[in-house]
């Protein structure tokens, strides 16, 4: 399934910061805008939230005397093996074969332990509502199902978005770092974070100046759980053997003691 | 016979369950207000803390103290340590009380609260929440049933009382089982987050290490409350009983602390104890109350001899474990979640639900001690 589902590089080299993706986000998944304040930087808003899907973080990186602009485009990973789903009570989030993570709001019971278990933060949730959904960006889903892009990669004038299958993309993304030595830095963010993501990255400075996180551990976090979930057959088959074990034991210690004339009882 | 053993003598009306009648009146009001205008309006939750005290105190703290439930229930059913026959009941009553709460604190707590039932019949295996919310569906039945011997007995129904003793057995291994996979179970939901949980509390063994503080937990509500309904209630008990619980806490105290010491030098080490952050300094808290000092006192005391000091031992043990619980739910994630400027600090609803929530534990075992035979030391069904 995962060499044949939809990928996408960013390759942040490319991007201008001119945030069609994030009109272009709003818009086709029909989310309200939501007033912001000016704080001293471009990034706007400053994270993601549950009306927000996409944002380009503006990362300045001043060595020396001109300022280096970065343009970093966030939104959902859609992990090969995300934890949202891996986590999720009630499988609302699910991994479809064609890429996207999607999510089910009818089955969600709003726990929030997708939000808790995403290594990069993107669940976001609509706790102003009385009956919440959480949100997140759906890799338009329906549009990949039809034939067509993701609205952010359709409108994006420089074409920093590369969309394909997934091993072309991690291909494609080799290929442009070897071809351009010094241009880029020698690491394909997404290939082993958090055990390989659909979406990844390439840039010229390295990740970790920009923000992304770099503590990610490069498995996939299902495993930790299951290693935790699939141990409890073998736990439930030793409580029920040192339970019967004991009752036996100790019944017939007592039958005994009764045997041999020293039950106290009346 | 059986009316004899509901403490109908115990007053109704004192000026501390008057109090607790207002905390409980207040906590329905903003329960009420909760449900009608959401987690946003009534909390302090947001997207970097999406999980409050709600969850680490009610639901982590509140299923922590029921461990005694299955701990007494087990010793007496399966091990047949009879001494230990007298405090069944209200083990079993606290236990079930416990989950109670817990689950008005999860329906507080989740965004979709008419449908807590979906996990029953949208089953995820790879999800520990999944096989957490089984647990609290199981366990709750269970209790319910290992509780009703005493409804039935007040009833007068003595062929139901009958009834269940005698699946009593198959009935508390049962429930030994669902408590022992529901204790680790809530330490396993933070296995996840190797990256955000603090090294102080991150290992992976956090299950078991969630089981062995909830039995120290579980020893020392029931030596707790039994010491308190004695006292209050006037209930006399064998001195023994507590002893022998003191002796049980003492054993898998030292076992935790050997536990906790092995995670701690091969995790964050030693001297990250005393780094003075803000993590060192709450593991120093919850190191010190829930075992240093109780083993302490137990080991190198006399302080197991009396009531008040097993009391104080008590409360030092509860309160460091649900610590524990605070800094894996919240205070071992605060730095990481804190990242990008957003804080978390409960608001006075948040706050008046959970005192709520523990009043009304206090109330209905009250309650129950005033209407129930629960200080019995015979069941109707004895010979």
């Amino acid at each position: 399934m995962a060499k044949t589902a939809n990928s996408v590089l960013v390759d942040m080299t490319r991007c201008i910061g001119c945030r069609g993706c994030q009109i272009a986000c709003k818009a086709w998944n029909e989310r309200s805008a939501r007033k912001t304040v000016m704080y001293g930087n471009f990034t706007n808003p400053t994270d993601l939230n549950s009306d927000c899907f996409t944002n380009v973080r503006f990362v300045e990186n001043g060595n020396g005397k001109t300022p280096v602009w970065s343009f970093v485009k966030n939104q959902c990973l859609h992990c090969q093996d995300p934890s949202c789903a891996s986590v999720c009570p009630v499988a609302a989030f699910r991994k479809s074969d064609e890429g996207p993570v999607t999510y089910d709001y009818e089955r969600c019971i709003g726990c929030r332990y997708c939000m808790l278990a995403c290594p990069f933060e993107v669940p976001k949730y609509e706790w102003e509502k009385l009956l919440p959904a959480v949100q997140k960006c759906t890799f338009c889903a329906e549009r990949i199902q039809d034939g067509l892009l993701p609205s952010c990669i359709k409108t994006c004038p420089t074409k920093t978005m590369f969309f394909g299958k997934r091993e072309d993309v991690v291909a494609e993304a080799k290929r442009r770092i070897a071809s351009a030595p010094g241009k880029y830095v020698n690491h394909v963010y997404g290939i082993e974070e958090a055990g390989g993501t659909s979406w990844l990255y390439i840039s010229s400075v390295p990740f970790g100046e920009l923000g992304f996180n770099m503590d990610v551990p490069k498995v996939q976090l299902p495993g930790l759980t299951w290693s935790y979930i699939s141990s409890i057959p073998a736990v439930i088959g030793v409580v029920l053997v040192a339970g019967v074990g004991s009752w036996v034991v100790t019944r017939r210690n007592e039958v005994k003691e009764k045997e041999g004339g020293k039950e106290d009882r009346p | 016979m059986k009316t004899n053993n509901t403490g109908n003598d115990i007053r109704m009306w004192t000026p501390a369950t008057a109090a607790m009648v207002l905390v409980m009146l207040a906590g329905l009001g903003v329960m009420v207000y909760r449900l009608i205008s959401g987690l946003g309006a009534s909390t302090h939750l947001n997207d970097n803390f999406p999980w409050g005290i709600w969850l680490a105190v009610d639901v982590l703290g509140g299923v922590a103290m029921a461990a005694g439930g299955f701990i007494i229930a087990s010793m007496v059913y399966l091990f047949n340590m009879k001494k230990y026959k007298p405090i069944t009941r209200p083990a079993i009553l606290t236990a079930f009380i416990g989950y109670l709460l817990a689950i008005v604190a999860i329906i507080m707590d989740i965004g979709q609260p008419h449908r807590i039932w979906h996990p029953a019949v949208m089953w995820q295996i790879r999800s520990v929440m999944w096989v957490v919310a089984i647990h609290v569906m199981l366990y709750t039945t269970t209790l319910a049933l290992e509780f009703s011997p005493m409804l039935f007995e007040r009833l007068g129904w003595h062929g139901a009382v009958k009834t269940v003793q005698k699946i009593m057995v198959p009935v508390v291994l049962f429930g030994a089982l669902l408590s022992v996979l529901h204790q680790s179970s809530l330490g396993a939901v933070f296995l996840i987050v190797p990256g955000k949980l603090s090294p102080f509390w991150y290992n992976s063994k956090l299950p078991f290490l969630f089981l062995v503080s909830a039995v120290m937990m579980g020893l020392s509500m029931v030596s707790l409350e039994t010491i308190l309904s004695a006292r209050i209630f006037r209930h006399p008990v064998d001195m023994g009983i507590f002893t022998g619980l003191a002796r049980a806490l003492a054993g898998v105290a030292l076992f935790y602390f050997v536990l906790k010491m092995y995670f701690l030098v091969t995790g964050p080490g030693v001297a990250a104890v005393f780094s003075g952050s803000m993590e060192a300094n709450m593991y120093l808290i919850e190191m010190a109350l829930s075992v240093i000092l109780p083993l302490a006192l137990l080991l190198g005391t006399k302080m197991k001899e009396s009531l008040s000091g097993l009391l104080f031992i008590d409360v030092l043990v509860i309160a460091g474990v649900l610590i524990n619980r605070l800094n894996v739910g919240i205070f071992g994630l605060y730095r990481h979640n804190a990242t990008n400027g957003q804080t978390y600090f409960p608001s006075w609803m948040e706050f008046a639900v959970t005192f709520a929530l523990i009043a009304l534990a206090f109330f209905i075992f009250k309650m129950a001690a005033r209407h129930l035979p629960l200080l019995s030391s015979e069941t109707a069904s004895e010979h």
